[in-house]
């Protein structure tokens, strides 16, 4: 008994350290590419600026003060730091309302492309992924082409004669939100898709045999069915449209920012990395924080599967 | 939500007929591959009944439902309920409810919360509802697995559920696809006769759909025999069984020794056939049918009776090729004059020996009605 137990624990630690040694690379990337720089983000942010820029290694917490708080250059009167606090509150805004339109849209696209032939699918989903083919900033400027004042939307509308004067739509947050809803829209209908291509449709028979009208199915039957897929597609979105850079810098012009420009702003012509390396770190509690009460909200709502 | 409230088919002038089916077709896929699912069925199925479609796999039974239920429309004919054409009504106007071949119950909600759901759709009031659910579960046996997730019941315990949740609506016509197939004999038998009193203490019209004669036979007020898309006889287990209208019937229910024989006069509902052996043969006759030269006499094997042939009786003579025991009968293969192999069975007591060996000659004995001429 003694014998075979030690046996079986030997083998148990054997087969453990083999499954570091296999996981060994993935650790080592993760280490590299995710956590070391955000190490580095880290440390800049408790660091001095230097005068043209990177770090002085001198400990200082002037970076994370003056992502909350702003001292007067010549009375020394502290304030608080409105402006980085409202382009935070605008990018977390811009990044939810973004969130809600791929899903407005993803969701349809998914169903319809869920409820094809097997074969018809492929197709489908190879057109959803085209937009990634082109570069973001193409794709930014070709947005621009669309709703600037002399572009295609007012171009049309002035011609049609329901409008005299362009409608003011570049630079503004419709313009953000529009360009960003664009990009996004494939990491919204893809893990959507994934989901509902799972789902049980004679449950959907099963609904309407029970007397729930089509939007009943929908709320009560497909939605609590494909939650997983609401989750990992909302997450897919909100992060990096938080996080935006090349959308707002296009559309949104220099007035409007969103934090991965004031984040820019810091590294370029700012000069003050400690600052911009705290708010990064800011930017990833914020994501932290909200993907943490998604999860427990979204995920527990509805009741759980056995 | 409620917006369906109300404009549930009303009933105002009930007819004798629950459903009725006129000439339905239903034909899948473009022309090239053309699926005939269904063609041409015309069945009446009366209120209170316990109806069965029988039929083997691919039959169309399952097609036959879910135009019923609204899943999916003819391409051709018409169905009644009540009386009322139901065509333009969609499924969750129709006061009918699936029990679903898989159960389909919905995995993110309780058993107390699957058996709500069609009466939260029709927009009963809360405590009405409650009142309801506790009801159903008591009906079913499920008091205490009402708060359970259906992921973590048994099968038969599903099907249990899948029934309560149907029947919670209070629906005019159950349709129920083949709900036992999936449970072992034992819980197969307790549930067969919990669904017959489930639906004579509910007074629902059941449609039940199996592919077991059995089950068909035990449980039915009237079955409907199909195959390939058509219905080939509608009837009592009795007529069915004892009164088969065509081959594919009479093969299908039961087990039958079929003889080929010609005709040698007919009189009123009998006729005198001559078999290939020589023997000749008093037979039934299928109303109106008035046959000449070629038949098929179809006998049941527990209607013929086997003895030692010394020369002295008459009868279908043959050679016994092989005896099986089956427990509660034993059957003897004969081998006939003419090539055939014909079964006899007969019931075993515990004392019933076999005096008669394979390879002896033996006399098969009819009782007056049990060949019937088969119309085919
Ligand atoms: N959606 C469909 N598309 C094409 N053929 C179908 C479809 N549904 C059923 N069929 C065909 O119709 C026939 C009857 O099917 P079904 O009603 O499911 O039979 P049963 O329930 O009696 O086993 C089968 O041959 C089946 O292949
Ligand atoms: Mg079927």
């Amino acid at each position: 008994m003694e014998h075979t137990r030690r046996a079986a624990e030997k083998a148990q630690r054997a087969d453990i350290r083999t499954r570091w040694l296999l996981s060994a690379p993935a650790l080592v990337v993760i280490a590299l590419a995710s956590v070391g720089p955000l190490l580095i983000v880290l440390v800049y942010s408790f660091l001095s600026p230097g005068p043209y820029g990177d770090v002085i290694w001198k400990p200082s917490l002037e970076g994370w003060f003056n992502v909350f708080f702003s001292r007067d250059i010549f009375d020394d009167t502290v304030s608080f730091a409105d402006a980085h606090l409202s382009i935070l509150w605008r990018s977390i805004k811009l990044a939810i309302g973004t969130t809600f339109l791929t899903f407005v849209f993803g969701f349809p696209t998914a169903y319809f492309i869920a409820s094809r032939s097997p074969r018809s699918r492929a197709i489908w989903l190879f057109l959803i992924t085209i937009p990634f083919w082109t570069n973001l900033l193409i794709r930014a400027f070709a947005i621009q082409e669309v709703i600037r004042n002399e572009g295609i939307i007012n171009s049309l509308l002035m011609s049609a004669g329901l409008i005299t004067q362009p409608i003011q739509m570049m630079f503004t947050d419709f313009a953000i939100m529009v360009g960003m809803t664009y990009v996004h829209l494939p990491l919204m209908v893809l893990p959507l898709y994934a989901s509902m291509e799972k789902l049980d449709f004679r449950l959907v028979e099963a609904g309407y045999d029970l007397y729930a009208t089509r939007l009943a199915v929908l709320r009560r039957i497909i939605i609590p069915q494909v939650r997983p897929g609401i989750i990992a597609g909302s997450i897919l979105v909100f992060i990096p449209s938080l996080g935006s850079y090349v959308i707002p810098r296009v559309l949104g012009g220099g007035r409007n920012l969103m934090v991965g420009n004031l984040i820019e702003l810091q590294f370029g012509q700012g000069r003050n990395w400690p600052l911009g390396a705290a708010l990064s770190i800011t930017l990833v509690f914020i994501v932290l924080v909200a993907l943490a009460f998604y999860v427990r909200n979204v995920g527990k709502s509805g009741g759980s599967h056995g | 939500m409620r917006e369906n409230k109300g404009d549930i088919l009303l009933l105002e002038n009930p007819c004798r007929f629950a459903i009725e089916v006129r000439g339905v077709s239903r034909i899948y896929g473009a022309s090239s591959e053309r699926v005939t699912a269904l063609g041409g069925v015309f069945v009446s199925i009366r209120e209170n009944e316990f109806f069965t479609l029988l039929g083997p796999s691919g039959c169309g039974k399952t097609t036959l439902l879910r135009l019923i239920a609204g899943f999916d429309f003819p391409t051709e004919g018409e169905i009644l309920l009540h009386g009322q054409d139901i065509a333009p009504l969609p499924p969750f106007k129709r006061p009918v409810n699936t029990v679903f071949q898989n159960y389909a119950l919905f995995p993110h909600m309780t058993v107390a919360q699957n058996i709500a759901f069609g009466l939260e759709m029709l927009g009963k009031p809360k405590d009405e509802i409650r009142a309801r659910v506790d009801e159903m579960l008591k009906l079913v046996h499920m008091e205490q697995m009402r708060d359970r997730y259906t992921g973590q019941i048994s099968g038969g315990q599903q099907q249990r559920v899948a029934l309560a949740r149907a029947l919670a609506p209070q629906p005019k016509v159950l349709l129920l696809d083949e709900p036992l197939s999936a449970l072992d004999y034992k819980l197969r038998k307790e549930m067969q006769i919990e669904l017959k009193r489930l639906q004579s203490e509910t007074g629902i019209t059941f449609i039940f759909v199996t592919h077991d004669q059995e089950e068909a036979l035990t449980m039915s007020d009237r079955i409907a025999v199909m195959s390939a898309g058509r219905i080939h006889q509608v009837g009592t287990a009795r007529e069915i069984y004892d009164r088969p209208a065509d081959r594919f019937v009479a093969d299908f229910i039961g087990e039958t020794n079929f003889l080929q024989a010609t005709v040698v006069g007919t009189a009123n509902d009998r006729a005198t056939v001559r078999l290939a052996s020589g023997e000749i043969l008093d037979a039934g006759l299928p109303e109106r049918f008035k046959p000449q030269g070629e038949v098929t006499v179809v006998i049941r094997p527990e209607h013929a009776q086997l003895f030692a042939d010394d020369g002295e009786e008459s009868g279908i003579k043959g050679v016994l090729e092989n005896v099986v025991y089956f427990g509660t009968d034993t059957h003897y293969h004969v081998r006939l004059g003419g090539g055939d192999i014909f079964i006899v069975r007969r019931q075993n007591t515990r004392t019933s020996v076999d005096v008669l060996e394979p390879g002896v000659p033996v006399g098969i004995r009819l009782g007056s009605d049990a060949a019937l001429v088969l119309r085919d």
